[in-house]
This record gives C-alpha cells, sequence and structure tokens, in this order.
C-alpha cells in the first residue's frame, strides 16, 4: 500500500492518493512536467512537504534508509559506483530475478563501462528489487530495451504486483500504460489530475 | 646576529627583472605587461604596509593587537580558501566553512607551539606568534582549499551513482565515502610531498631566512622541521573538519544529497 497525505513535490501542487496493495498507478505528461520529482519526492530524494507512508511504515517516523528500501525508486538513468557489477547487488539471492529478465549470474563479473544501456536498465532494476520492497517507483522502467526484454520486465513486475507490491510506473509509452491495468494520472502545468477520482484519498 | 641589509638601490636593481619580463611580453605580445605591472605594484605595497603594522605590533606587544592581526589573516585565508573554490557552497558557509575550520586548526596548532615547544615570553609575543600563524595558515589554507574543491567536484560528477546508492537505502556517509575520503587525501597531499622533497628539491623559505639572518643551519633545520609539524598537523586537522563539514551540509539528515546548496561550476 502507498499513501500519500499532502505531498509536496517542488513545483507541483500537494497530491494526496492512496494506492492499495498490488495496486498500478501509471503517470503520464509532457517531458519537464514532474514526473521525475513525483516519484523522487516519494522517495523522499529532494525536498519535499507532507507525509507518505505504507502498509507499515509513516515516512516521518522512520531514517530515510529504512523507508527507500521499503519504498524502492528506480531512476531512469542507472548509477554505478564500482568497476563490476557483483558489488552493486545487495544482500540475498540475485539470480531467479536475472533469470525472469534474461540475464545469468555470470553479468555479476561483467565490467559495468561496457554494459549496454538495456543491460544497466534491467540489473538497476534486479538490484532494487532483491530486497522486496513494498512499492515500486519505476521511471520509465524500459526506454532501453527490445520487445522481448520488455516483456520480461513487464511481466517480473506484474509477478510483484501479484504478490502484493504497490508500484507507481511513469511512462511515455500510451500502450505500456494499457498493459498495466489500473488507475492513471496526468500531471501537467504543476498539477497531478487523477483520471478516476477513487484513488485521490 | 648577522645579516647584510638591502637598500631601496638594491630592490631598484632586482626589479630590473620585473622589467625585462615587461619587455618580453610585450614583445611577444603575451598581454601579461598590466597584470604584472599591478601585481607588482601590490606586492610592493602590501609587503610595505605589513613591515609597517608588524614593526608596530611588534612594539606594543599587547594581546588584543596580536589577535586582531591574526583575526585578520582567518579572514584573508577564509576568502582565499572561497575564492579557490570551482563550485563555491551556497550561503554563509561558502566563506564560513574554510575559515572557521582554519581558525580552530591553525590557532590550535600555533598555541600549542607557542605554549609547549617554543615557549616565548608572554607567550602571545608578537614576534612569534605572527610568523608562526602566517606559515601555519598559508600552508594549510592550500590543503583545505583542494580537499573542499576535491569534495564539491566529486560529489557533483559522482551524483547519480551517490543516488543509486542511497535509493538502495544506503546511509550518506557510506554513499559518499570514497568521495569523502578522495577529498582528504588529495587536501594531504601536498604537504606529504613537500615533507618529502624539503632539503633535497626545495630549501623551506623559513629555514632560509634564518641562515641568511646568521643562524646556525643545523638550529635552523630544527625549527623547519618543527614548522612543518605543525603546518602537517593544521593541514590534517584543517581538512578533516573542512571536507566533513562539507559533506554534511550538502547532504541532509534525511541522507538526501543536496546539491542545491553547491553553486554551479564557475570555471568552462
Amino acid at each position: 500500500m502507498l499513501r500519500l497525505r499532502q505531498l509536496a513535490p517542488l513545483g507541483l501542487e500537494p497530491i494526496d492518493l492512496t494506492l492499495d496493495d498490488g495496486a498500478c498507478l501509471t503517470v503520464g505528461g509532457p517531458s519537464g512536467s514532474g514526473k521525475t520529482i513525483f516519484l523522487r519526492a516519494i522517495a523522499d530524494l529532494d525536498l519535499n512537504g507532507g507525509e507518505a507512508a505504507t502498509a507499515s511504515l509513516v515516512r516521518s517516523g522512520v531514517d530515510a534508509s529504512t523507508w527507500r528500501s521499503s519504498v524502492a525508486y528506480i531512476p531512469a538513468e542507472s548509477g554505478w559506483w564500482a568497476d563490476v557489477v557483483g558489488p552493486h547487488m545487495p544482500e540475498g539471492d540475485p539470480r531467479p530475478l536475472l533469470e525472469s529478465v534474461g540475464l545469468d549470474l555470470s553479468c555479476l563479473g561483467w565490467t559495468v563501462s561496457r554494459l549496454s544501456t538495456g543491460e544497466r536498465q534491467r540489473l538497476a532494476l534486479v538490484r532494487a528489487l532483491i530486497s522486496n520492497p513494498d512499492v515500486l517507483l519505476l521511471d520509465e522502467p524500459t526506454s532501453a530495451l527490445d520487445a522481448e526484454s520488455t516483456a520480461q520486465v513487464e511481466q517480473l513486475i506484474k509477478d510483484r504486483q501479484a504478490r502484493g507490491a504497490t508500484v507507481v510506473l511513469v511512462t511515455h509509452d500510451v500502450e505500456q500504460r494499457l498493459r498495466f491495468s489500473g488507475h492513471h494520472a496526468h500531471i501537467e502545468h504543476g498539477r497531478l489530475e487523477f483520471q478516476d477520482e477513487e484513488v485521490a484519498a | 646576529m648577522t645579516y647584510i641589509s638591502l637598500s631601496v638601490g638594491d630592490l631598484a636593481v632586482g626589479a630590473l627583472l620585473i622589467v625585462a619580463n615587461g619587455i618580453l611580453s610585450l614583445g611577444l605580445g603575451l598581454k601579461l605587461e598590466r597584470t604584472l605591472l599591478i601585481s607588482t605594484f601590490r606586492m610592493i605595497v602590501q609587503l610595505t604596509l605589513v613591515g609597517y603594522v608588524l614593526t608596530a605590533v611588534f612594539e606594543l606587544s599587547s594581546p588584543f593587537w596580536t589577535g586582531t592581526i591574526a583575526a585578520v589573516m582567518i579572514v584573508f585565508a577564509g576568502y582565499e580558501v572561497s575564492a579557490r573554490q570551482e563550485r563555491r557552497l551556497v550561503g554563509v558557509w561558502s566563506y564560513g566553512l574554510g575559515a572557521t575550520a582554519m581558525m580552530f586548526s591553525s590557532t590550535l596548532v600555533t598555541v600549542l607551539a607557542l605554549t609547549t615547544q617554543i615557549g616565548p615570553s608572554p607567550w602571545y609575543d608578537p614576534q612569534y606568534a605572527i610568523p608562526l600563524l602566517g606559515m601555519v595558515l598559508g600552508n594549510s589554507m592550500t590543503g583545505i582549499a583542494l580537499g573542499l574543491n576535491t569534495l564539491t567536484s566529486n560529489l557533483a560528477r559522482d551524483r547519480i551513482a551517490i543516488e543509486a546508492q542511497l535509493c538502495l537505502g544506503a546511509s550518506r556517509w557510506t554513499a559518499c565515502g570514497p568521495m569523502l575520503r578522495a577529498a582528504i587525501r588529495t587536501g594531504m597531499m601536498p604537504m606529504i610531498n613537500a615533507m618529502a622533497a624539503a632539503g633535497l628539491v626545495s630549501l623551506p623559505g623559513m629555514m632560509t631566512g634564518q641562515i641568511m639572518a646568521g643562524v646556525p643551519p643545523t638550529e635552523a633545520v630544527r625549527y623547519q622541521i618543527l614548522i612543518m609539524f605543525l603546518i602537517v598537523g593544521a593541514t590534517g586537522l584543517g581538512v578533516l573538519m573542512t571536507v566533513f563539514g562539507g559533506l554534511a551540509y550538502l547532504t541532509d539528515t534525511r541522507h538526501r544529497l543536496r546539491l542545491d546548496r553547491l553553486k554551479q561550476s564557475r570555471m568552462t
């Protein structure tokens, strides 16, 4: 579950929102309208006002590390801090996740600078999912992927939904939006508007 | 002590070298002659004034005036550190961070040396206190400016990698640890290199000055070794304070990277 109370990302009007376990909100809008800022505010990566909560955590009541381990933001551009892939993976078994996006354990030895954009995108998703976060904040998760990898990543996200994860998905792709049945919101001119008002509570 | 006093005429002969450089600049179209002239005059005026100020302060030998001169020196050093930053901090810390760190580190080290090792009477005797503070400040300033510049450049450069770690639940200290260590290392390096090269590649200025003033070389060397210890101590402490303070300012307690507290790069 994800609940936002008067969440005020920089430059956006305050947002109220309740998403149940397993629900999905797709977010669209023109470039520069604040879709990324919205996700970053939920993850508490920028200064923002208001409150956010999951089923078990209230953001202001836990430290930022705990919050972000449970509310995983996966940015459009992934960051890497070691030379090879392995050290970027948190504790846990990455193998089932790697296999679900068409990779295997051998990729842990790969050099980061030689990864393709698509490989980076899939590996960034894998490393964020190892700790089984309750909420996924996905920023254009398939922007660099071919049709086959896109299908694999979408299936992985849907599997997580089926296991109770709440998903907020920023996407430009209308067809992708329709493949994720659920709620939709549109950001423009500093306002986030819901297509159906039932989540705006 | 025996030393040879310099007359104004002696200096005039030396100034011919500046003139020679000016002619070179004109001849080769380097366009340096104007800055060369201004810098030369600034140097002459500043040093002459300092000569008179120091003479007056030495005669007064009052803790108040010695403290005032020390404060002015720290203010200028803080300004220098800030001026050498490619990206400055926003607000009062742009200037205050380096100045505060130097105020603590340089004052602490200088007072320690005056009260326990050199021991003039009174301990704040400006003839010892001011040159000592000057050397400690001047050298630790370089390290502090370098350390802070390395920190801010690396944080700006590695923003995406740092935030990727924060997103996975790392603390700001873990995510920025490599940048923190690189900044401290860079800040310490010039003094470590200076110690290694001392006597072989370079003859430190203070030692050279004492020898020319008639102090036996072995005595002068002992002074220089102490000065090196003081400078390294002040640099280490100052760099540590500045870099940790800088990182604390450029992140926050919610473990966010706050590059909004950093101004845009001024260099192209």
